[in-house]
């Protein structure tokens, strides 16, 4: 997966300048969505999830990554969109924000892209949630991409999650 | 502090040899005050640690711990000279142990990278004194140990950079001699030269390059280690400066023309402490023909310590090995051949990944010992303090438990004893009114039971009442049911909600209400569990019950549907298929099943975790009895898929943090890469 050698050589590189602005840009229900690269750890195919109890259901369960437990969640669920069947080109993509590792399964991944601050908008004022995960709008080229803020993702809502309890 | 050369690599080294040696040298006081007198023996091993510790400190320059180790260390050396055996002792103990508390604390300054900024001039002064008071009793060898034994040279630790008068400026010529066997000499040499340099800025030294030169150290062995310098101090002050210097053995100090100083001046003296990075130099063993008086009862250790991170990722790796090894020979491509050779290898493969696995699990098993030994110091001060006389007891200190819950348990330990010392035990006048013998006594066993290790604090004190907990319990509104419906066991529980504190005033070493909710904290962190038992005017005993290890467990793998579970072996109590006749219903729908007479009731697993299973019959799935600290439950399953041992993960903290999951305790890995769950006996059961 050149996408997936892409972000080693930069990780490799390492420094938060070579990091800042790129973005992974994936697919979910028609929409391209971004990610900044400094959060993400790698790429996987879809693996063997387990799933655990008492879970809301977007926490699809957790998977084996080379001896290493992570938690797994669907970001279709999550963003309450339709669930749809895993294939082959759906992804893993593992983050790592404050030393929580989880996953992210989506549809397919595309590309790495650098974005320019300036290609940023700000996401438009709606006061009725739904916003809280998307920091920015970015452009690039002919297409938007809506900017994922990893760690709002990542730290559970815990009201949010009980009420999702079935 | 700051001298320009980096000496990180040999801190970590520094730090733990010496927080090594201050354990041994409490160990070795404590020992000594049970006796209440000073062996030899004491005082061979409190002059050897002292000696070591002043030579590492003072190599890395660690000034206000080598000079006071070397104080503690002359006075023990006076001791150990005249074989004083009738001193008294208990002061001598006392300012030991103080200047160990010192010393531990400036420790951990160093640790963190702090200055240095303790002040051990009151305890030198203290130990001083003392040695002056032996002294006095034999003034006859006054004379001959000052120059042995020289008073501290505490001046020059002050920043002593005194522009000297060119005026009274005279040259000296010093010549040193290390000890046989320090070893180093080069780098001791060094830190002379270091320490001179704040005295004055006109020197020269032979050999000219001690650190990058690795000859240096056989020129200093065999001649000595020459210094001419300039300097307005006298020649008092300077022998002072040399001899407080560590290992040092002879110096030669004299007067000298100042041209001897300047001969070689052209050459660039002050190189050496530029040089950045210290080279050690290889450390010549056996060659010396001498034997090593400094280890005098050390003997080699054939120990090295190794971070505990990197243990953890050893287990981890382990844990992947043997899945691969799983992976490799039962592989299902190769599961219809016959092949004689494959297996035979295979089976090698499996048995050297098993011993494997043995041994690394045995790594990191650690002897209890250390934790409890620690017990010993805090129950002398603290009877010291309150007036008591108690005397620890250990048994089981050989027990060992993974090095992960040593860590968890040493602080709840701590807070057990101290509770037990300070409100447990009575003052002796009270005893004696009791008709209790005058020492107290405090009993801290362990002993392995099953997968489990108890952990078991007792005192023979006052102990505490039932009634005295509900009513401490009322007023703090910690009671959320009528007293009366409470067992035993409940009331007793109460004492470690947060916020319960018998003691009316916060003593300086407990009772601030803390304490035992931290123990529970403590041990709900690694699945252990506490229980309390008290009779008033008996004693009181507090259990701690603690997993083995936090790493491998035997277990059982069972089947719900098409999830697999895991339950430790050790609380399966049986396994059955439950016959329709046993079965019983009430009217509420709970159902329950009579085994040999008694009554448990049922859990569905299906219906708890919710899942779709094959067997939703009690008489068709397995019955598994479950039993933790007395209760039981059996839990219905679909089958059981066998015994093995797993490799217990954590779940990740992001499922913790979003559903504290009770029914869990965790997760494995299976043979086939598969993740099993693994079962919280403690929260099925109170379900």
């Amino acid at each position: 997966m050149t996408t997936q050698a892409e972000i080693a050589d930069l990780r490799e590189m390492g420094d938060e300048d070579t990091l800042k602005g790129k973005y992974l840009i994936f697919t979910m229900d028609k929409e391209l969505y971004g990610i900044e690269i400094r959060y993400i750890t790698e790429i996987i195919g879809i693996q063997p999830i387990t799933k655990v109890p008492e879970m809301p259901p977007y926490v699809k369960g957790i998977t084996n990554l080379r001896g290493q437990i992570i938690p797994v969640m669907d970001a279709r669920l999550r963003f309450k969109k339709p669930e749809r069947e895993y294939d082959d080109r759906t992804c893993i993509i593992v983050l790592d924000t404050n030393d929580i590792s989880v996953g992210l399964i989506v549809d397919s991944v595309v590309e790495v892209l650098t974005i320019a601050d300036e290609d940023i908008a700000p996401p438009p004022e709606i006061s009725k949630g739904g916003q809280r995960y998307i920091k920015g709008i970015g452009k690039a080229g002919d297409t938007v991409k809506l900017l994922l803020d990893c760690k709002r993702l990542l730290t559970a809502d815990e009201v949010d999650a009980l009420s999702e309890l079935p | 502090m700051d001298n320009g050369f980096s000496r990180e690599p040999m801190l970590d080294i520094f730090i733990y040899e010496t927080m090594q040696n201050i354990e041994q040298l409490e160990a070795a006081i404590l020992a000594g005050e049970k006796q209440n007198r000073l062996t030899p023996d004491t005082v061979n091993e409190v002059f050897r640690l002292m000696h070591t510790i002043k030579g590492s400190a003072a190599m890395m320059m660690c000034d206000n711990i080598a000079s006071l180790a070397h104080a503690l260390e002359d006075l023990f050396a006076y001791i150990r000279e005249n074989q004083l055996e009738d001193v008294e002792c208990g002061q001598l103990f006392d300012l030991a142990l103080e200047s160990a508390d010192f010393i531990s604390l400036e420790m951990e300054k160093v640790k963190k990278g702090m200055d240095l900024d303790g002040d051990p001039a009151g305890l030198i002064a203290g130990i001083r004194e003392c040695l002056h008071i032996l002294k006095g009793e034999k003034p006859a060898e006054d004379e001959l140990k000052t120059k042995e034994a020289p008073p501290a040279a505490q001046h020059y630790y002050l920043p002593a950079q005194v522009v000297d008068k060119a005026d009274d400026r005279k040259t000296y010529e010093a010549i040193i001699f290390f000890e046989e066997g320090c070893e180093m000499e080069n780098i001791r040499a060094f830190v002379i030269i270091h320490r001179l340099k704040e005295i004055t800025p006109d020197f020269r030294h032979i050999p000219s390059d001690i650190v990058a030169d690795d000859q240096s150290v056989d020129l200093i062995r065999e001649k000595g280690f020459t210094i001419y310098f300039k300097t307005s101090w006298d020649y008092e002050k300077l022998y002072d400066f040399f001899m407080g210097t560590a290992f040092v053995r002879d110096l030669t100090l004299r007067e000298v023309e100042e041209d001897k100083l300047l001969r070689n001046l052209t050459e660039p003296q002050d190189l050496t402490l530029e040089t950045p990075a210290l080279k050690v130099p290889a450390i010549i063993d056996g060659d010396l023909g001498v034997p090593r008086q400094l280890d005098v009862g050390g003997g080699r250790q054939s120990i090295i310590s190794v971070d505990v991170a990197k243990l953890d990722k050893l287990m981890d790796l382990m844990g992947e090995l043997v899945i691969a090894e799983a992976m490799v020979t039962q592989n299902p491509e190769i599961s219809d051949l016959k092949l004689d050779s494959f297996a035979k290898a295979a089976r090698q493969l499996r048995k050297i990944t098993g011993e494997m696995q043995d041994t690394v699990m045995s790594i990191r098993m650690v002897p209890l010992s250390a934790s409890f030994r620690k017990m010993y110091r805090l129950v002398r001060d603290m009877s010291k303090k309150l007036g008591k006389e108690i005397d620890l007891i250990l048994t089981g200190e050989g027990t060992e438990v993974d090095k992960n819950i040593i860590e968890h348990i040493s602080d709840p330990l701590m807070h057990l004893v101290r509770n037990a010392a300070d409100h447990g035990i009575e003052t002796p006048a009270e005893r004696l009114t009791a008709g209790k013998p005058q020492r107290g006594q405090i009993v801290l066993a362990a002993k392995g039971a099953g997968s489990d290790v108890l952990i078991i604090v007792q005192d023979d004190g006052r102990g505490i009442g039932k009634d005295e907990i509900i009513q401490r319990a009322r007023e703090r509104g910690l009671l959320n049911k009528p007293a009366e419906e409470m067992t035993t066991e409940e009331i007793y529980n109460l004492v470690f909600l947060p916020g319960f504190s018998t003691n009316e005033k916060a003593g300086e070493f407990s009772g601030r209400g803390v304490g035992l909710d931290v123990v529970t904290k403590n041990l709900e962190a690694i699945g252990g569990s506490v229980t309390l038992e008290s009779t008033p005017g008996v004693g009181t005993t507090t259990t701690l019950k603690i997993p083995l290890t936090l790493a491998i467990i035997d277990a059982m793998n069972i089947r719900v549907g098409s999830a697999k579970y895991t339950l430790p072996t050790t609380s399966i109590k049986e396994t059955f298929r439950a016959k329709a006749a046993d079965l019983i219903q009430d009217p509420e729908g709970e159902e329950m099943i009579l085994v040999r007479g008694e009554v448990h009731s049922i859990l569905r697993l299906h219906e708890v975790f919710a899942l779709r299973s094959d067997h939703t019959e009690l008489t068709e799935g397995i019955m598994l009895m479950i039993e933790q600290d007395g209760k039981c439950r059996c839990l219905f399953a679909d089958e059981l898929l066998g015994q093995q041992q797993v490799v217990v993960k954590a779940l990740p903290p992001y499922l913790k943090s979003i559903n504290k999951v009770e029914g869990l305790a965790g997760c494995t890995l299976l043979g086939d890469g598969s993740i099993s769950l693994i079962l919280n006996v403690g929260g099925l059961l109170a379900m």
